[in-house]
């Protein structure tokens, strides 16, 4: 699965001011609001649904980036965001590092499998240290979406 | 494929020997439950792989991952029915792999995500 299937580009956001879990996890489920992938009254419910998933053990997987995500009976497909933060957000990762990448994914209960391949796709590109360098410094929604796209054109493995 | 020839006569460095003196475990895992090896899963799976100091490597056909690193292990995408083989090399490689299969056979067990976020 590709970035551009399940990333929703007017939810990306550059420069994330806060530094804690909670609030970023918010402004992203607030920004795919925004954008129209979730619904008004179901933010609130994704947001807490998200928490509740990090109680279990952190989705900071590591080098800087998280993967915050929750199944959400709302969404009928696969919805995914991206957010960077140039200061880091404390994210409890197993390798202790501050969280700088960060993809929120709401997906349909009754498809792991999407679910699964979003995982593998952000995790196999973001193994190239390039790639991650460069989402780390982009300035912009837009610097992102380039991104995006050229790691799907596999750009970058 | 090109041989290694080693000459005999010639001892191997000290710490060549020892590597190579080191026990070597291999053993085949099938992922089981439904969501794959997925975020919580691979989590349990790296953490408890950092536990043992053997070299732990998953393989899946001809992708080859480092079993301590979240990120690597998610790059498996191993969904349900996926074989993986797990091999070590190191002091504690046979207790590591015995560990890990434990976990896997266990359908990571100890992972209530999926039942949360059901319920929405």
């Amino acid at each position: 699965m590709k970035f551009i299937d399940f990333v929703s580009r007017e939810a990306i956001r550059t420069s994330v001011e806060v530094d804690d879990k909670e609030q970023v996890i918010r402004s992203m489920a607030t920004a795919l609001l925004e954008s129209g992938k979730i619904d008004q009254d179901q933010h609130d419910s994704i947001v807490e649904a998200i928490l509740k998933r990090e109680e279990l053990g952190s989705t900071g997987i590591g080098r800087g980036v998280a993967v915050p995500h929750t199944k959400h009976p709302s969404v009928s497909e696969l919805v995914g965001t991206v957010a960077i933060s140039a200061d880091g957000v404390d994210f409890d990762s197993l390798d202790g590092e501050k969280v700088h990448l960060l993809f929120l994914l709401v997906s349909p209960p009754d498809r792991p499998g999407d679910h699964l391949r979003a995982l593998e796709n952000i995790s196999r590109q973001l193994r190239d240290e390039t790639f991650c360098r460069f989402l780390k410094q982009s300035k912009s929604p837009e610097d992102v979406w380039q991104l995006l796209e050229e790691a799907d054109n596999n750009q970058f493995v | 494929m090109r041989q290694l020839t080693v000459n005999p006569m010639v001892p191997r460095p000290r710490y060549v020997q020892v590597y190579m003196e080191m026990p070597i475990a291999q053993r085949t895992v099938v992922i089981n439950n439904p969501q794959g090896l997925h975020a919580r899963p691979a989590e349990m799976f790296a953490r408890l792989a950092l536990k043992f100091d053997s070299e732990i490597e998953v393989i899946r056909d001809s992708l080859r991952v480092d079993a301590k690193s979240i990120l690597h292990v998610l790059t498996l995408g191993a969904a349900q029915g996926t074989e993986l083989v797990l091999h070590a090399h190191g002091a504690d490689a046979e207790a590591a792999l015995e560990a890990l299969a434990r976990l896997v056979d266990s359908d990571f067990t100890a992972d209530e995500t999926m039942s949360q976020e059901s319920q929405g």
